[in-house]
């Protein structure tokens, strides 16, 4: 196998890599807020239930959270598509999700604590109500406090997508074992293509947080 | 107008009757009782400690109270949640901090409770703001931050944002102690401003200028307790009570 034909092999599994990343960073950063959310509201029901949810999964090893919801789930008769390919990926994007919006949730938390109390106060002192203030003056101002801390949790699990690896599907990890699989000759240099490839890609993710840093820092 | 109206223009706006509150063991508020009438501005003077912010913030809630009713326009205080927000969106606070929106400029600050709260179209929303930020002189600077501006158009902006509410009562907590003296007339005669109109208010200050200029009564309080109630000229010049007559020396003196 030449050079070409190693570095398709390479570029369809960095899309494979970028597909799960780009489907979980969505739905981590809903899921983190909405547990954030949960965890400082005034409802003693639904902030039990978060801090539940994020101490039981957060302190689960991603792993096992990826066979509880591969394995798992299938069982349970939950399939997301005919598809077996399909429905992998749906089914690792699932168990990321799960387990980065933890992460998400607790870093968005610190970010909320440090808005100044006044804030809220004046919030609903024009009316709003919680989930308004929350939405229109708390996390807004929270998220962009936690722009750098959230920055790792994302990058964190932009390196945790090669665990789908292991569950069917194809992404950078599954690429490079393919590969060395017909050049043998080259393991090592193999290796270290693929951890460029994540190397490179977290690199233009900490270029992009740290433009939102500076975009969106808040004079106080 | 009806004569329902009128009826309920002889009510008091603001009905506090034995208004206790704790926190933990320490009593901030001992048995107040106190009537706000409309139009009427009552300023609240004490020494530090004597509960006059804490009776200002119960009046919108922000601080429960451990006993009493609190009544304002007629009705109880709600519970927290929808009715209480409601009733929030009809009573102006304005705080010692400005507490203006960090992440939005002056502009949206002013706009957002009329869009959000009252569902007034944007630009309707805007051409007011701009109208109320005019008339305490920041409209030249709606879209800037509120980092960008100093205090004393902070705490302007933030009077706007509470009059965009259009409300029946303005709450004021101490609205010119974090203000540098030069600022706190500018912000005083916005006060004066709408005392001659007619708005009713609550006014926690130290400011004596402003009490004599512009109070209809002045309610002293010590160690959570209402010590004192007088017109304002009466109550500078001839305090009742040993603790006022202390309180004043005390002030006055300088």
């Amino acid at each position: 196998m030449d050079f070409p034909a190693l570095f398709e092999i390479f570029l369809s599994g960095t899309f494979g890599t970028l597909r799960l990343f780009a489907v979980t960073l969505v739905g981590c950063l809903v899921g983190g807020t909405i547990l954030a959310a949960m965890r400082v509201s005034p409802t003693p029901v639904l902030r039990a239930a978060a801090s539940t949810y994020v101490n039981v999964v957060r302190n689960t090893p991603l792993t096992l959270v990826m066979f509880f919801c591969v394995l798992g789930l299938p069982y349970l008769d939950i399939r997301f598509s005919d598809s077996a390919s399909i429905n992998s990926f749906a089914l690792a994007c699932l168990a990321l999700i799960a387990y980065t919006s933890c992460f998400v949730a607790e870093v968005l938390r610190s970010g909320i604590s440090t808005i100044p109390v006044g804030q809220a106060e004046a919030a609903r002192s024009i009316g709003l109500t919680f989930s308004q203030s929350l939405r229109l003056v708390i996390l807004p101002q929270a998220f962009r406090t936690v722009v750098p801390p959230l920055g790792s949790v994302i990058i964190a699990m932009l390196k945790n997508t090669s665990i789908a690896s292991a569950f069917n599907n194809r992404e950078l990890i599954s690429a490079m074992r393919n590969a060395i699989e017909v050049r043998g000759d080259i393991v090592v240099p193999l290796l270290f293509a693929t951890a460029l490839v994540y190397l490179l890609l977290a690199l233009a993710l900490g270029r992009v947080f740290d433009y939102l840093e500076r975009k969106w820092v808040i004079l106080r | 107008m009806t004569t329902n109206v009128t009826a309920d223009t002889a009510a008091p706006l603001v009905e506090m009757r034995g208004v206790q509150k704790h926190f933990g063991d320490f009593q901030a508020l001992k048995d107040i009782d106190l009537d706000v009438a409309r139009g009427e501005v009552v300023v609240v003077i004490g020494p530090s400690g004597s509960g006059k912010s804490t009776l200002c913030r119960t009046i919108n809630r922000l601080e429960t109270i451990t006993e009493g009713t609190i009544r304002v326009d007629g009705r109880d205080l709600p519970q927290e949640g929808a009715a209480l927000a409601r009733l929030r969106s009809d009573v102006g606070m304005v705080f010692q901090s400005f507490n203006l929106f960090a992440h939005l400029t002056i502009l949206d600050n002013v706009t957002l409770g009329p869009i959000r709260v009252r569902g007034l179209k944007k630009a309707e929303a805007e051409a007011e703001a701009m109208r109320l930020l005019d008339r305490v002189g920041v409209a030249h600077q709606a879209q800037k931050l509120p980092a960008q501006i100093y205090a004393g158009q902070q705490q302007r902006v933030a009077i706007a944002r509470s009059l965009a509410m259009k409300p029946k009562l303005m709450l004021f907590d101490e609205p010119t102690s974090a203000l540098d003296p030069e600022m706190i007339n500018e912000v005083l005669d916005t006060m004066v401003e709408l005392a001659e109109e007619g708005m009713t208010m609550v006014v926690v200050t130290h400011e004596m200028g402003f009490a004599r200029k512009a109070a209809h009564r002045v309610v002293f309080m010590a160690d959570g307790e209402i010590v004192e109630v007088a017109e304002p000229e009466r109550f500078f010049t001839d305090p009742q009570s040993d603790r006022a007559k202390d309180f004043l020396s005390k002030i006055l003196t300088h």
